[in-house]
């Protein structure tokens, strides 16, 4: 894989950020023309959005996440980052829900497409997750790395700059370490930060990971790490990583379901899964999508529009009158299938990040590891 | 178009220069570039997604003859709201065409082997530019036999070229309907009873089969039966698409997409799944 | 005949019959041949004898009053026509009819009921191997039922 990001990490490359040069941070990168993007509270969820102002981080704010559950509750923590994961992911931008392809105007009996100007977004991601760099790293494979490439996505991710976080603890359904993909963010960022906060301070250790990087932290009021502060940083991303709320086995996973198509699993699953789609929306690897030709009222002008879609809806699998996956079981199989097997097959990676969204945010608790580990089970029992 | 990239999710124009009319439901547009130095080659088994302005757009198989450049031939079937748009389109009349997509038949592969041709029903459109690149190089291959099946005798398709290879005494053309009144002649029966008493070597054979999925099960089980090996069995699959160029996730059928892994699958590649119910 | 021996001998239906065996039907064969139109068989005729197609093609039809002959299947060269005399009452339960010059080896069906009733092993080679011919036979048949072609509505 071709990385966008080069990387050009010293573990000497190590400084601190005091919390309240945060701001300035901020500030140099809208100055250089990005439109910086991160968490904030929205509707009673930490959302990724516009953010110009450190005021405008869910300071305070924690989330506590299990199956089907995700509340907001204050904790009077000063923390910036003291949140793990929400609904969003960094797809929302990258791969926006709604977008144009192209617009085209009618023409007697034939059409043109317009030239547009496009206005590719440049994008600063504030508080990028270790899970999420691997996300977004498997969504370039699918959209640079194969032989069409998705211009769209690529020229927003070119000049995308990634400030990373690494988590400071782990959320009730994260696994990434089951997935080898966290908690520490080990690559594809300009900055990772670690956020430390105590009683006598606040403050952020900042590994740099390119010269763009390097070259913005310059620009704020900073020292150099010293061994204690990377002692610091290693020691809260170890604790994170042994809090993990999940693990999932993932020895010889693709083999597992390729060779369980018929497994009763699928009947239980069935019984529970609404279809609803809404893991595919929140996971950040899923990138689905269909192709819609509408015209105005007049008939004159047509456009092409992108829209994000789902492998459980009836229509996904439409041909011929009818759909190839009409069971909601043979769509939850696709699902978990595609996730965890077939994208090995596809990408040479799983396309699961363990990042907890999809168990979080299903309505019916349904659980991607629980239901791994049901499948597991009955076949050591089948061996006894 | 944006600097003159290339951008495969943007549709050329392309006019539609004839119809002909195959059967009541099933016709064959031949289109032309409206720009003259636009490509049109394409290999045998590729498909294009066909645009119509402000409706959408569908894959179809390419079904004309890969040496005659200038024009590429579409046999379509009216089928839903897309097709059913295409038919409303008269000559001159403009197609917004994206393609070729998809890889082809193994016709370089096979040279050496006598060639099995099943087709059922429209699934003889993808083979047709088989048919054609064969015959026009009959001395690398062994027999060449057609095996094609319809509902009935109004429903075959290109009866002319059915006839015109008929009277080749170098091809075999066996054409059955599942049923027919009165004045049909020729069999009546399923296209996969053909294959127990058709002679080819089923060591140095290759079979190239298009047609719906129930039928293409079915003669796949007979080729197999008379041990015809299944690197050596090619078919063509299809999935609800909708960009044609891997990206949408829409045509996954296990791990392969069909437009890009595909349409033509060896059948040993995908066996485990093939078949199989609702993957 | 001597002539039909080998022709026997190598067909797929016949295959790995015992040699004893092979001589019964041997015994019990002959040419035949049916100009095109011809009925070879009619339906609730006694069914007497069982065919291998040469070459030719042989049209099984049934009679509707109003529709005329309708037919359901045609077979071809090298396949069995006929399974009627097997299987009680022993009445043909279908028409047949050459739809062009057909040449074919009839088997004395009601000569081979009497041998198989007293030569058992006969009897079950036999009923075995048509067994297998109508579960192919009806296996297309429900092929041809469901359309293959049809788009779902």
């Amino acid at each position: 894989m071709t990385p966008i990001k080069e990387q050009s990490v010293q573990s000497q490359d190590l400084f601190v950020l005091e919390h309240e040069y945060f701001q300035k941070l901020l500030d140099v990168l809208v100055n250089l023309g990005y439109q910086t993007i991160g968490p904030t509270v929205k509707e009673g969820t930490v959302v990724y959005d516009r953010l110009i102002s450190v005021f405008d981080l869910p300071t305070g704010w924690t989330d506590v996440q299990n199956s089907g559950t995700y509340r907001l509750t204050k904790n009077n923590d000063k923390a910036f980052f003291g949140y793990v994961t929400g609904p969003h992911s960094w797809k929302k931008y990258l791969l926006p829900p709604i977008s144009l392809l192209w617009k085209a105007k009618r023409n007697g009996n034939n059409f043109q497409i317009l030239s547009e100007n496009k206005n590719i977004p440049k994008y600063a991601f504030i508080g990028v997750r270790s899970c999420d760099i691997h996300a977004i790293s498997i969504q370039d494979k699918v959209f640079i790395n194969g032989q069409y490439i998705d211009t769209n996505y690529k020229e927003i991710r070119k000049d995308a700059f990634i400030l990373a976080v690494n988590c400071g603890k782990a959320g009730g359904t994260c696994f990434c370490a089951s997935m080898n993909t966290g908690p520490k963010v080990s690559f594809g960022f300009d900055l990772a930060m670690t956020e430390v906060v105590n009683n006598d301070s606040h403050h952020f250790i900042v590994e740099t990971g390119t010269e763009l990087g390097l070259e913005i932290l310059l620009q704020t009021p900073h020292r150099k790490a010293n061994e204690n502060d990377k002692y610091t940083a290693d020691t809260i991303i170890n604790n994170t990583a042994s809090q993990m709320g999940r693990t999932m086995d993932t020895t010889g996973i693709k083999d597992l379901l390729y060779s369980n198509y018929e497994h009763p699993q699928w009947d239980d699953v069935a019984k529970r899964c609404l279809t609803c789609a809404n893991c595919t929306m929140v996971c950040p690897t899923c990138f689905c999508t269909t192709v819609e030709d509408v015209t105005d009222l007049t008939g004159e002008y047509a456009e092409r529009v992108r829209k994000w879609d789902s492998c459980f809806t009836r229509d996904f699998s439409y041909i011929h009158g009818g759909s190839v996956r009409s069971t909601s079981k043979s769509r939850y199989r696709q699902w978990i299938t595609h996730k965890l097997a077939t994208w090995i097959d596809q990408f040479g990676t799983s396309g699961c990040v363990g990042c907890g969204r999809c168990i979080t945010w299903c309505p019916v608790a349904i659980d991607i590891t629980e239901e791994i580990h049901s499948i597991r089970k009955t076949l050591s029992a089948d061996k006894l | 178009m944006e600097h003159g990239i290339f951008n495969p999710m943007y549709p050329t124009q392309f006019r539609i220069c004839r119809v002909k009319k195959e059967t009541h439901d099933t016709s064959t547009f031949e289109i032309e570039p409206e720009n003259s130095a636009q490509s049109t080659s394409f290999a045998a088994g590729q498909f294009n997604m066909l645009y119509v302005f402000g409706v959408g757009e569908v894959p179809i198989s390419i079904s004309g003859n890969p040496a005659k450049k200038k024009r590429l031939l579409h046999t379509i079937r009216k089928a839903g709201m897309v097709t059913n748009a295409i038919y409303k389109l008269k000559t001159g009349d403009i197609l917004g065409v994206r393609g070729p997509f998809g890889n082809h038949w193994p016709l370089e592969n096979s040279i050496g082997n006598d060639i099995v041709i099943a087709a059922g029903g429209i699934g003889l459109a993808p083979l047709r530019p088989a048919l054609y690149q064969l015959v026009s190089q009959r001395e690398k291959y062994g027999k060449i036999i057609l095996l094609y099946g319809a509902k009935s005798p109004q429903d075959l398709l290109y009866k002319q070229e059915l006839a015109h290879w008929r009277n080749r005494f170098d091809v075999e053309v066996k054409v059955t309907v599942d049923s027919a009144s009165g004045s049909w002649d020729g069999s009546i029966g399923v296209v996969t009873a053909l294959i127990p008493h058709t002679h080819f070597d089923p060591l140095r054979t290759t079979a190239m089969i298009c047609g719906p999925e129930v039928m293409m099960h079915y003669t796949i089980k007979e080729l197999l039966k008379r041990n015809v090996a299944p690197e050596n069995i090619f078919l063509s699959m299809e999935r609800n698409m909708k960009c044609g160029i891997g990206l949408c996730g829409h045509c996954q059928f296990g791990p392969t997409f069909v437009c890009k892994d595909g349409p033509v699958f060896r059948y040993d590649r995908i066996h485990t799944i093939f078949g199989k119910r609702e993957i | 005949m001597q002539t039909l021996e080998p022709y026997l001998t190598e067909h797929p239906f016949l295959k790995d019959l015992e040699p004893r065996l092979l001589k019964i039907l041997v015994g019990c064969a002959s040419n035949v041949r049916f100009n095109a139109g011809q009925f070879v068989f009619r339906e609730g005729e006694e069914a007497n004898n069982f065919y291998i197609i040469r070459h030719g093609k042989i049209s099984i039809e049934i009679f509707a009053a109003e529709r005329g002959s309708l037919s359901i299947q045609t077979i071809g060269e090298g396949e069995i026509l006929g399974w009627s005399w097997l299987i009680p009452p022993y009445r043909w339960r279908f028409d047949a009819r050459a739809v062009e010059l057909t040449r074919a080896i009839a088997l004395d069906g009601k000569c081979l009921r009497e041998k198989c009733e007293m030569d058992h092993d006969l009897g079950y080679e036999l009923l075995k191997r048509f067994a297998h011919i109508i579960t192919q036979r009806l296996e297309t048949t429900r092929l041809q039922l469901i359309d293959i072609y049809g788009i779902r509505k």
